[in-house]
């Protein structure tokens, strides 16, 4: 049915063309037949033209719409053409089609130029920003107002969440800062075992595992896993109206959806980062003992004695400075998807890129007040 | 003009222990509206999506337009795909693209004709099923459910299919616009030359646009035939259904 083909004959005379087309004149098999009449219609002019599909077997609307819009262009031109058919079909089939065509539409956008693809760019980023303040400003309206009374806390949603973003994620946290303590471990001892210094790879390994490794690679994997799964469930249930429902119902989507997610990330982060300062060192002790014969009994002498408590608090006191921020970007992004598919994967994306750079800068911020501070 | 484009043969259905169908069979004719009926959860739509290749059957067999599709090529498969349009309960329009873009992108993938003509066969389609031109550019999430319905059906129709499939054309339109839509409908019957299959709850519709018709009920076709045909058959479901009605009539 769909396998024969479209074909056009043109038989020349002097003042009269006569175009025999035949077989199925469908949209599939449209594009030669296209070609053929283009070509023609430039040169054809003051000539009288007929049509004729007595040969043809089957007719769509797109074939009528191509005949159609030759015929106009060629009119222009001073033809005349006349169609020529033996089957009512066809007849019919053409003036419906006349009825119902624009032809000459064009529905192609115009491309915007590079300095408005700038300007706009530049606008949609200040815009962002301030609506990033907007909401920050919202979220800590609503923790003043939630957070007044013990009772008004949702312990049920920060609990669930606590699970999901927090519990959930330990496996992959250990296993990752087990394997970054293994790697530090081995690079830095072939250095060490140089200069005869191998009881230094205690310090050197505590003191970047402690202070910056474990809450850095801790609040990357959590924005991987938690701060994206935020955007997409919450950029979902804006397109299907679940948020709106909300509302209506007097639910607010701050204290129930996003304060919980914040305060559940805010109390969980610490507790994760703890776990990946200890399998982050256990990593480094394994890599110890077998690369350069440190036994774990006298790596964790030499570590209660040199690597100061100070930092370790000063790793775990990052944790919600970065949970807050991770789970806010999250959360902002979720609810700035609009009323379409692509939107959920371009906001899921930026969640996760935005988070991490935050996280970044908030790192190094850190490190200078620390250092400042002498900490 | 009686062929038929679609039979059905003992098509069994389960999900899991969930027994859908149970040796169902109806023929499908060229040039007809065709509707299938039955309360919900009764099936209509599983046989609908089981038509078009969306969802696996037990035991039994499907032919549509002459092919089998229990022993089809992919390749087969694909050139059937090309000859019929779906309408989805929900529109299924791609958000992401405009109207008229939605419309072209069959058009585009499958052939190689020049832009100028896929925006003259675009407007075309959106003529056809009412929308203004102007509608073309608009996003999905710009539209009135009805205008939605609309742009689904002339992306359906994109292809110039001889087949279209209709799931629950008119349900979330109000009562005005789904009397437009049958009316709509109908029209396009005519003058494309269609045969139609949709699922319909719609009293109205079934009235006024179907042909023919089946009634599932306990996984069997409790009746198929004309609107007369099926209201003599007696069947709890078919009694109150029609009940309701010829009530509604009145």
């Amino acid at each position: 049915m769909h396998s024969g083909s479209a074909k056009l004959i043109i038989e020349t005379g002097d003042d009269k063309y006569i175009f025999h087309f035949s077989g199925l004149l469908r949209v599939g098999n449209l594009d030669q037949i296209e070609t053929v009449l283009n070509a023609q219609e430039e040169c054809l002019v003051q000539k009288e033209i007929i049509l004729d599909f007595v040969e043809v077997d089957e007719l769509d609307s797109a074939a009528v719409l191509l005949i159609l819009s030759t015929m106009k262009k060629m009119q222009l031109q001073g033809c005349e053409s006349t169609l020529s058919f033996d089957n009512e079909e066809f007849e019919q089939l053409f003036k419906m089609v006349e009825k119902h065509a624009h032809l000459d539409t064009s529905f192609t956008c115009i491309v915007p130029s590079f300095v408005e693809k700038i300007g706009k760019k530049a606008s949609d980023r200040v815009k962002g920003l301030l609506q990033f303040l907007a909401f920050f400003g919202q979220l800590s309206m609503a923790m003043l107002l939630y957070l007044r009374s013990f009772r008004a806390i949702r312990w049920k949603e920060i609990v669930f969440e606590m699970n999901e973003s927090g519990i959930k994620a330990l496996g992959i946290i250990s296993l990752t800062m087990f394997l970054v303590g293994i790697v530090i471990a081995y690079q830095s001892s072939v250095q060490l075992k140089i200069y005869g210094a191998n009881i230094f790879i205690v310090d050197m390994l505590g003191i970047s595992i402690l202070r910056e490794l474990a809450p850095m690679l801790t609040a990357i994997v959590v924005a991987g896993r938690s701060g994206s799964a935020y955007a997409a469930q919450i950029g979902v249930m804006k397109i299907t109206e679940e948020l709106d429902a909300m509302r209506t119902m007097g639910f607010d989507p701050y204290a129930f959806l996003v304060l919980p997610r914040v305060l559940a990330l805010m109390l969980m982060m610490p507790i994760l980062i703890f776990f990946a300062d200890i399998m982050g060192v256990v990593g480094g002790m394994l890599i110890a003992h077998i690369e350069l014969g440190l036994s774990p009994t006298l790596f964790l002498e030499r570590f209660s004695n040199v690597i100061d408590i100070r930092h370790f608090w000063v790793g775990i006191v990052k944790g919600p400075f970065f949970a807050i921020l991770i789970a806010s970007i999250g959360v902002f992004r979720g609810l700035m998807v609009k009323n379409d598919t692509q939107s959920i994967g371009f906001n899921t994306t930026k969640s996760v890129v935005e988070s991490i750079f935050i996280v970044i800068i908030c790192d190094a911020i850190f490190s200078i007040f620390f250092t400042h501070m002498g900490i | 003009m009686m062929e038929p484009i679609i039979t059905v043969r003992d098509v069994t259905t389960r999900f899991g222990t969930n027994h859908v169908h149970d040796k169902l069979s109806l023929t499908i004719n060229q040039g007809e509206i065709y509707g299938l009926l039955g309360p919900s959860g009764c099936g209509k739509s599983t046989l609908m999506r089981e038509m078009i290749l969306l969802e696996n059957f037990e035991s039994g067999s499907i032919t549509l337009l002459g092919r089998d599709i229990n022993t089809i090529s992919a390749f087969e498969a694909q050139e059937l795909r090309k000859q019929w349009g779906v309408l989805f309960q929900s529109n299924a329009l791609f958000t992401s693209l405009s109207v008229a873009e939605n419309i072209s992108i069959a058009l585009k993938e499958y052939t190689s004709i020049s832009q100028k003509l896929i925006d003259e066969i675009v407007a075309f389609k959106i003529d056809i099923v009412g929308l203004k031109q102007s509608d073309g550019k608009l996003y999905p999430s710009q539209l009135s459910g009805g205008m939605k319905k609309k742009a689904a059906l002339a992306r359906a129709l994109a292809m110039d299919p001889k087949l279209l499939f209709l799931d629950e054309p008119t349900s979330g339109l109000d009562p005005i616009s789904a009397r437009e839509f049958d009316a709509l409908i109908v029209n396009l019957k005519e003058m494309l030359q269609l045969s139609i299959i949709m699922v319909s709850h719609d009293l109205n519709s079934i009235k006024t646009t179907l042909d023919r018709m089946a009634v599932i009920d306990h996984k069997k076709i409790a009746a198929e035939g004309t609107l007369d045909e099926v209201m003599a058959v007696t069947s709890p479901f078919i009694q109150t259904f029609f009940t309701t009605y010829s009530k509604h009539l009145r």
